[in-house]
């Protein structure tokens, strides 16, 4: 169905904020902290970045916590009582100024979870996040959105597209049914949007590979140990690619509180060693070049084969994380250009 | 009510603590609801996630047979926290049980052929339950034979059913323990688990071998079972991997794009073959 285009202006758009959290919804957005620019839960839009290129942490906490309680439970006299998780009080959420790719990264997101049996927290969560993205009139070179499906004004996965069209006027395209909802709960605040067109206005992402011919190529590659290693000889294991990512789902499982208690889902990472290691000491991916390996094939072979997925929205972010400057598109490159 | 939730567990009642070896337990466990407990059923080779409210979960297969109704057993070592804690627990109490997950072994498939079981030490546990369930259905299956290893006699498991299975007339049980293993009254073999096999020339026609234990036995038993003409399609193994979900999304135990969760985790050894190695 073709997104219905209307307008909405700065001031329109700081009373709509004001208008959700009237309303009870949490509001997630990018906010200046120091030099950086990470999602925060806001109190106003004059509190929401709207001039950067990428935050350093995705939204996915929106849909998946870092931290989240899976369900509780009370010890007593040798009875134990589980007490399910009440996805009623799961708060309601508008992730505001979310990149086209972040929006992009729900999908992915849900291919994991949902890939063979529901996971009815995260499906909860994501129900009742409305995403309304801003599009990218800029980006940098860790961009690379065009290479896996996705574009700087791509409106995939988001419920509302905006896009600055200058002079505090944003063209708002109306995507799903749930942005329709919340266009429709926001009343006169949009306008109409005559003659509006987004083109000129977006950043340019040039192509940089084709993710079909990076899966062909990691298809051959699960033995190339030398190149793994090095591809992987400055990984130092720290996780923050993982953590940033938008798309990343791997979770640990921890009890916390003791006999009455809760059970815990927790972000956690495949870059780290203990991510794979047996109680019996044994480890099938000792090594970090392995640990490596299983991140690309995970997100470029694996997903697309098992979940019909890519697992990357190219939002670059884990480049710029990383304290040893891995560049992932250095390395998709390399593997591009291997010959194993 | 069976919960909605993938991750909330089932409670279940310790009826019976089995100290196999001063480290290793079996428990057997009914569920705390009886209706949960008649609507559950299972096939034999699947796993379940087992849980001590307050330290977490950990993953066995389970361990008894399906044609067994009322109770599931399990059988675990004493290595981390979580049966550290399980291991302390007495009859009564209650622990959680996720499950089942995972593919099986196919008995069905393996009607009127002959069964050669190999295991070495704490691997003996993930097949007992299809040991047991083929005795269970005796006349459906040619020659049976279980060659099952240990470093020393005090770390074998199920004394009582190697007893039991030893003084069956329909079942060939070879057991042995390594060199240095034996105490002055042992009667089985002395020498590794592959050797003995070799020794024990077992039937080798229409056979299906089911082989489980440590890495370096399975590295050596299988040229064994190539040298006795058995296909690698008709070698089976369950793998085991770190797990933390049992359902395919936690992201630990693939090996290569094969989920062992879900794919497994019986594999057979012409499936490993054209798989990463990565368990």
């Amino acid at each position: 169905m073709e997104s219905e285009k209307r307008s909405i202006e700065r001031g329109a758009l700081s009373r709509l904020v004001e208008q959700w959290l009237s309303q009870g919804k949490r509001v997630l957005a990018p906010m200046h902290s120091g030099d950086k620019v990470d999602f925060a839960w806001v109190t106003s839009l004059d509190d929401v970045s709207l001039d950067h290129v990428q935050t350093v942490q995705s939204p996915k906490t929106a849909v998946f916590p870092r931290v989240e309680e899976l369900f509780s439970f009370r010890s007593a006299d040798g009875r134990v009582e589980v007490r399910e998780r009440d996805l009623g009080a799961l708060p309601e959420i508008v992730v505001l100024g979310l990149r086209p790719c972040d929006a992009a990264a729900m999908a992915a997101l849900g291919a994991i979870f949902n890939w063979d049996a529901p996971d009815r927290l995260f499906s909860a969560r994501l129900a009742r996040t409305t995403l309304v993205t801003i599009a990218c009139s800029r980006a940098d070179e860790h961009c690379f959105c065009t290479s896996v499906g996705g574009g700087p004004g791509a409106v995939a996965g988001s419920d509302i597209l905006l896009t600055d069209m200058g002079q505090g006027a944003y063209l708002a395209e109306i995507v799903s049914a749930k942005g329709r909802e919340a266009a429709r709960a926001a009343g006169p605040l949009f306008a109409p949007a005559p003659g509006m067109d987004k083109e000129s206005r977006l950043a340019t992402v040039a192509k940089a590979f084709s993710p079909d011919a990076i899966a062909a190529a990691l298809e051959r590659m699960f033995d190339a140990g030398g190149f793994w290693e090095e591809q992987s000889r400055r990984c130092v294991g720290c996780g923050a690619c993982a953590y940033v990512c938008p798309t990343c789902a791997c979770f640990d499982i921890q009890d916390e509180g003791g006999i009455s208690g809760q059970r815990l889902r927790c972000w956690d990472s495949c870059g780290f060693g203990l991510f794979t290691l047996h109680t019996s000491g044994h480890n099938p991916r000792w090594l970090q070049s392995q640990r490596w390996r299983q991140r690309l094939m995970h997100k470029f072979a694996y997903m697309p084969e098992r979940q019909q997925a890519l697992g990357c929205v190219g939002c670059g972010r884990c480049s710029r994380a990383c304290p040893v400057d891995m560049n992932i598109l250095e390395h998709l490159r390399a593997v591009a250009e291997a010959k194993p | 009510m069976s919960p909605t939730d993938l991750f909330q567990p089932l409670l279940m009642k310790i009826e019976q603590v089995i100290e196999e070896t001063p480290d290793v337990r079996t428990l057997r466990l009914a569920f705390a609801d009886e209706r949960q407990g008649r609507e559950f059923t299972f096939r034999t080779g699947q796993f379940g996630e087992y849980s001590v409210f307050g330290e977490g979960e950990c993953t066995f297969c389970i361990a008894s047979p399906p044609t067994r109704n009322g109770f599931i057993e399990c059988t675990f070592r004493k290595a981390g926290r979580v049966t550290t804690a399980l291991a302390g627990l007495e009859p009564g109490e209650t622990i959680g049980f996720r499950g089942p997950y995972g593919n099986i072994f196919p008995i069905q498939d393996w009607e009127r052929k002959n069964l050669l079981f190999i295991a070495g030490g704490i691997a003996l546990p993930p097949m007992r339950s299809v040991i047991w369930n083929v005795l269970d259905l005796r006349d459906r299956y040619g020659d049976i034979t279980i060659v099952y290893g240990a470093r020393t006699v005090a770390d074998l498991v199920y004394k009582r059913e190697l007893a039991e299975w030893a003084a069956r007339p329909d079942i060939k049980l070879v057991t042995t323990v390594d060199p240095g293993g034996e105490t002055p009254d042992w009667k089985g073999e002395i020498g590794f688990v592959p050797a003995v096999l070799d020794k024990a020339a077992p039937a080798s026609r229409d056979t299906i071998a089911v082989v489980c234990g440590p890495p370096v036995m399975i590295k050596f038993t299988f040229p064994v079972l190539a040298r006795l003409g058995l296909a690698p399609k008709s070698i089976f193994t369950t793998l085991e991997n770190r797990m933390k979900c049992g359902v395919g999304k936690c992201g630990r135990c693939n090996t290569g794009k094969y989920f062992v969760c879900k794919d497994g985790p019986v594999f057979t050894l012409a499936q490993l073959q054209g798989m990463p190695q990565e368990y």
